[in-house]
Parts: structure tokens; C-alpha cells; sequence
């Protein structure tokens, strides 16, 4: 880890110049063009300065984005529309919730595919199956069909999220509940143990660092399912809503700063169950 | 009530038949069939509840409905498939693939890069790429090339991760003995760590698979020319053509899994030495 931190740092230096330096190459036609309308002389540094700064820029600086996303967090009140906290907690809220139904339904699916041979044969293709469909695209139709029977706001977005999410789980808990071996399946059955006993000892504590590794990817699987899942609901809440507002009206300082935020959000989440897993696992004492 | 008993009726047909193949001695056979049988069960389902409970051709046409419009809209459904998968996805899955494993061969040359670049990206490839599709759209035009650029950006970084870790993958006793038997670097490249990197390249392309169809569809909902699947589905949503839409999913579903199957059958005679392709 500390091994490896000088580098990244160097790599994600390079990238902040490359940004810097694309921006001016971006920006810099807008900036001609409106330097010879008004039949100013651009000097180099004048361009420079003026390619970092402009209203409505191709790419915008990175401390254009910077000063966006603090102005839009902490300097806003919460509850206001324009705040970005308020559209990443909307967000927020549907990522969970779309994770939590996923997790359950996947670790359901999961028991069900190890202990009943008929779901196995039956079932499991068609898990993967699903996957190889572009489930993204329905987003919008499932949206409008739920808001059509009435069920509307959260619990659609979720859904998209929840399809999303339970199929790593699935696959992993299904590797992680048959992890345990037949010598270890033997010793539970020499002590005479119960299906339900050998569960809960053996099988369940068996695939948990399979499910972490699983939930780290639909937790991400999630974020996107509920991002994607807003754009379709006109523009209302959400960092997706936010995404197709800038889009609609070329405020591309608004969108960039929509994406960071949505990358902030998914690198805690993700962070979050790698610290649960840590510690869970220790105590375990499996890693 | 007729339309409900036919669905009853189809689960139990469906559900004792799979039961009866999962007693029966594991064969390649029956392997094939329960899921075949599991699917057709689902859509008979399906066609039964719709029309028994009577709902909404709007909200959830039946499955002969689709059928239906499938059949007389194959013309629309062509072009739409020919805009979005050829001209969008593939190449913008071939681009990307292309550039990350160029780029992952340049990394694996050097330690420090691979040490940077390797976390950044792992990093960038859980975010929520799709996102960048506005920006590209907005930068590339309507057409397809901004289809395809939302493609590279999404396959680039699975891929690059994927290629990296492959070309890791050979051990240091293998390497010692390419080293004796005098092999270069492009010799040792070629003939122990690509070959060696299979298994990884092949996941990080299936996973690109699925990404480029989500990646050019989304796309164009944040515009395109008036063709195009993503297009179709979202204007037909407007217009509450729902079977449309649900034929656009048909190809969709199909594409998709064509896409992967032949990835994976690529991958089936190139790794065939892989412990996962023994039987």
C-alpha cells in the first residue's frame, strides 16, 4: 500500500496536467473566435487565462469543477434544490435501498441454486443469461410503466438498481457457499449436524469473503442502476437529473461536477464495505 | 379465468418436467434443456397472467404481441440494430479493447507506471462511467462516433486491469526459462505471457461485451439521429409504444448474448488448455 502510493500519486498528477492542458487545446477555438469578434490580440497567457475561466466551456479546469462543487455543497443550504448534497442523498437513497433488496434477493437466489438441484439446472443460466441483456436500456421503461400503476419516486429507481446488483452476488455466494470442502462436509456430518447446522457453521461463514468481494461490485453495479435510473423522470432530483439538466442547457461545469460527486459517492460506498469486510473478517479470523 | 388456469397449468407442466430431468443421471442433454424449458415456462406465464388479469397492452404487452410486432417491424428494427451495435458498439469496442491492450503491454514495461496506474484503474473502473456519456455527446456530435467514444471509455479500463494482471500471470520459474533458452523480450511476450494472459484478456472482453450495448444505448438517450435503439425506446416510451420498446429489448437481449457467446467461443479454442475449459 505505501509501496505503491508514490506512484499513483505521480499518475494522478500526470492526469490533473493532461486535464489542464486538454482544457486549453478544448477551449481554445471558443476563445479565438470570440477574441476576433471583438478584434482583441490574444497573447498566450491571455488565452491560457481565458480557456480556464470561461462560462460555458468544451472542458472545464479542474478548479472551475473545484469551486463549483464547494460552492454547490457547503456554501448552499441542504435542502435546497440547487445544492449538490440534497441530488447526491436522492441518489443516495435509492442506491441503498436498490442494494439492500439486490443483496437479499441475490443471497436468497444463492441458498435456493446450492440446495435445490431443480434451481440449479433451471436457474442459474438464465442468471447469467440476464446479465448479457442491457438491462440499462429498460430503465426508462420500467420508470414509466411504475409510475403508470403508481408506485413512483424511490422504489422505481431501486428496482433498476437492485437488478444490477444481485447478480455478483449470486454468482459469488453460490462459489462462496459451495467453497467449503467435502472433507469439511464430512467432519459436519460425522458430528451429526443438522442441514440448517451445517449452514449456519459451516457454509455461511465459509462464503463470506466471497460476498464482500461481491458486494464491493454490486454496491458500484448500484450507484450506476440508480444514476441511470433518474434520467428518465424528467429532470427532477438526483445526480443522473443533474447529469441531463446540464446536458440540456450546456452547463458542462454543472455536469462535471455532477460525475465527481457520483465518483466521491461510489469510491465511500465501496470504501465503506471494504472497511466492514476488514473488520469482519479479522474477527473471523480469516484474513 | 381460462387464461389463468393455462398459466397454473404451464408452471406445474414446466417445474415437474425440470424436477423429473434433475432425478435422471446428469447429461449434456438435460443440462441444455432445464434452462430452455425454464424460459419457455416464464413466457407462457407470462402471456397467461397478462391476459387473464386482462392488463394494459400498454403498460405490459403479451409476449405474442411482441412477437407480433417483431415480425411486422423488422425493417426499423434492422436499421436501428445496424446504427447502434455496427456503428456505435463494435467500433467503439474494437477501439477501446485495442487501445487498452496496446497501452497495457506499454505499462507492463515499466513497474512504476503499473504500480500507479494499476489502482487508478481498478479506481475509475467501479465509477459510474456512464455518466461521461453527456460530455461525449456533447464533444463528438450526435452521430454515431460519440456512440462509440462512451464505448471506449466504458471497455477501456476493465480491459487495461484485466491485460495487466494477464500479462502478470506467468510465473517466475517460466520466465527463467525463457531466459535459458535465450528468448528476447518480444519472444518471451509472444510466446509465454501473451498466450498466458488468455484466461484474463478473454474476462475483461466478456465483460466489455455487455458494457458496449449498455454504453451505446444510453448514449442516445442524451441525443441522436432519428435512429438507433436507444432512440427508438426512449421516443417509443413517449409515444406509449410499449411493444416496440419491448421488441427493441428482444434484439437487444439478443445481440447481447450473441456478443458474448461468440467471445466466449473465441475464448473456448484459444484457452483451451485452462483448467475452467476442461470437462
Amino acid at each position: 500500500m505505501r509501496q505503491s502510493f508514490v506512484p499513483v500519486l505521480t499518475v494522478l498528477t500526470f492526469l490533473v496536467v493532461l486535464w489542464y492542458a486538454a482544457a486549453v487545446w478544448l477551449n481554445a477555438p471558443w476563445a479565438h473566435d470570440r477574441a476576433t469578434r471583438s478584434g482583441e490580440v490574444l497573447t498566450t497567457q491571455t488565452l491560457i487565462a481565458d480557456t480556464w475561466s470561461q462560462d460555458k466551456p468544451k472542458l472545464p479546469a479542474p478548479h472551475q469543477v473545484a469551486t463549483e462543487i464547494w460552492q454547490t455543497t457547503v456554501e448552499k443550504n441542504i435542502t435546497s434544490k440547487r445544492s449538490l448534497v440534497y441530488h447526491a442523498w436522492v441518489t443516495l437513497s435509492a442506491t441503498l435501498l436498490g442494494f439492500v433488496l439486490g443483496t437479499g434477493l441475490g443471497v436468497l437466489l444463492a441458498i435456493g441454486i446450492v440446495y435445490n438441484r431443480v434451481m440449479d439446472m433451471s436457474v442459474m443460466p438464465w442468471v447469467i443469461a440476464s446479465q448479457t441483456i442491457p438491462i440499462l436500456a429498460i430503465a426508462p421503461m420500467i420508470i414509466v410503466v411504475l409510475n403508470a400503476v403508481g408506485v413512483s419516486g424511490l422504489l422505481p429507481k431501486a428496482m433498476i438498481s437492485m437488478y444490477l446488483s444481485f447478480f455478483p452476488v449470486v454468482v459469488g455466494m453460490v462459489k462462496g457457499l459451495r467453497s467449503p470442502d467435502a472433507m469439511q462436509l464430512d467432519q459436519m456430518r460425522t458430528w451429526h449436524a443438522s442441514a440448517a447446522q451445517s449452514f449456519w457453521k459451516l457454509r455461511l461463514p465459509a462464503s463470506m469473503p466471497y460476498l464482500f468481494t461481491s458486494l464491493k461490485i454490486g454496491m458500484a453495479a448500484s450507484l450506476v442502476g440508480a444514476i441511470v435510473g433518474e434520467l428518465p423522470t424528467g429532470a427532477v432530483a438526483g445526480l443522473g437529473a443533474r447529469l441531463l439538466a446540464g446536458s440540456y442547457y450546456g452547463q458542462t461545469i454543472q455536469i462535471w461536477s455532477a460525475l465527481l460527486v457520483a465518483a466521491a459517492l461510489a469510491a465511500a460506498l465501496v470504501g465503506i464495505i471494504g472497511i466492514v469486510q476488514r473488520v469482519t473478517l479479522k474477527r473471523m479470523g480469516m484474513s | 379465468m381460462a387464461w389463468l388456469v393455462f398459466a397454473v397449468a404451464a408452471w406445474i407442466a414446466g417445474y415437474s418436467f425440470n424436477v423429473w430431468l434433475s432425478r435422471r443421471p446428469p447429461s449434456r442433454w438435460a443440462s441444455l434443456a432445464a434452462p430452455i424449458v425454464f424460459g419457455i415456462t416464464l413466457i407462457a406465464v407470462w402471456e397467461g397472467v397478462v391476459r387473464g388479469f386482462e392488463i394494459n397492452q400498454v403498460l405490459l404487452p403479451a409476449p405474442t404481441v411482441i412477437a407480433a410486432r417483431f415480425v411486422t417491424s423488422t425493417e426499423i428494427l434492422w436499421v436501428d440494430f445496424v446504427q447502434t451495435v455496427f456503428k456505435g458498439a463494435l467500433s467503439g469496442y474494437i477501439i477501446g479493447c485495442g487501445a487498452a491492450f496496446l497501452i497495457a503491454i506499454a505499462v507492463d514495461r515499466f513497474p512504476f507506471l503499473q504500480r500507479g496506474l494499476l489502482p487508478v484503474g481498478n479506481f475509475v473502473a467501479a465509477l459510474p462511467v456512464i455518466g461521461m456519456a453527456p460530455i461525449l455527446v456533447m464533444w463528438f456530435g450526435f452521430d454515431w462516433q460519440s456512440k462509440a467514444a462512451v464505448v471506449v471509455v466504458m471497455v477501456f479500463f476493465p480491459m487495461l486491469v484485466n491485460t495487466v494482471q494477464g500479462l502478470q500471470a506467468s510465473d517466475s520459474m517460466q520466465r527463467d526459462l525463457m531466459r535459458t533458452y535465450g528468448a528476447g523480450y518480444w519472444r518471451t511476450l509472444a510466446k509465454l505471457r501473451l498466450p498466458a494472459a488468455m484466461p484474463f484478456i478473454f474476462n475483461g472482453l466478456k465483460i466489455g461485451t455487455t458494457l458496449a450495448l449498455i454504453g451505446a444505448i444510453v448514449a442516445e438517450f442524451f441525443g441522436s439521429p432519428v435512429r438507433g435503439m436507444g432512440f427508438r425506446i426512449s421516443t417509443s416510451i413517449g409515444q406509449l409504444a410499449l411493444d416496440l420498446v419491448w421488441a427493441e429489448i428482444v434484439v437487444a437481449a439478443i445481440a447481447g448474448s450473441a456478443f458474448y457467446g461468440l467471445m466466449a467461443m473465441v475464448e473456448r479454442t484459444v484457452t483451451f488448455w485452462h483448467p475452467s475449459q476442461r470437462k
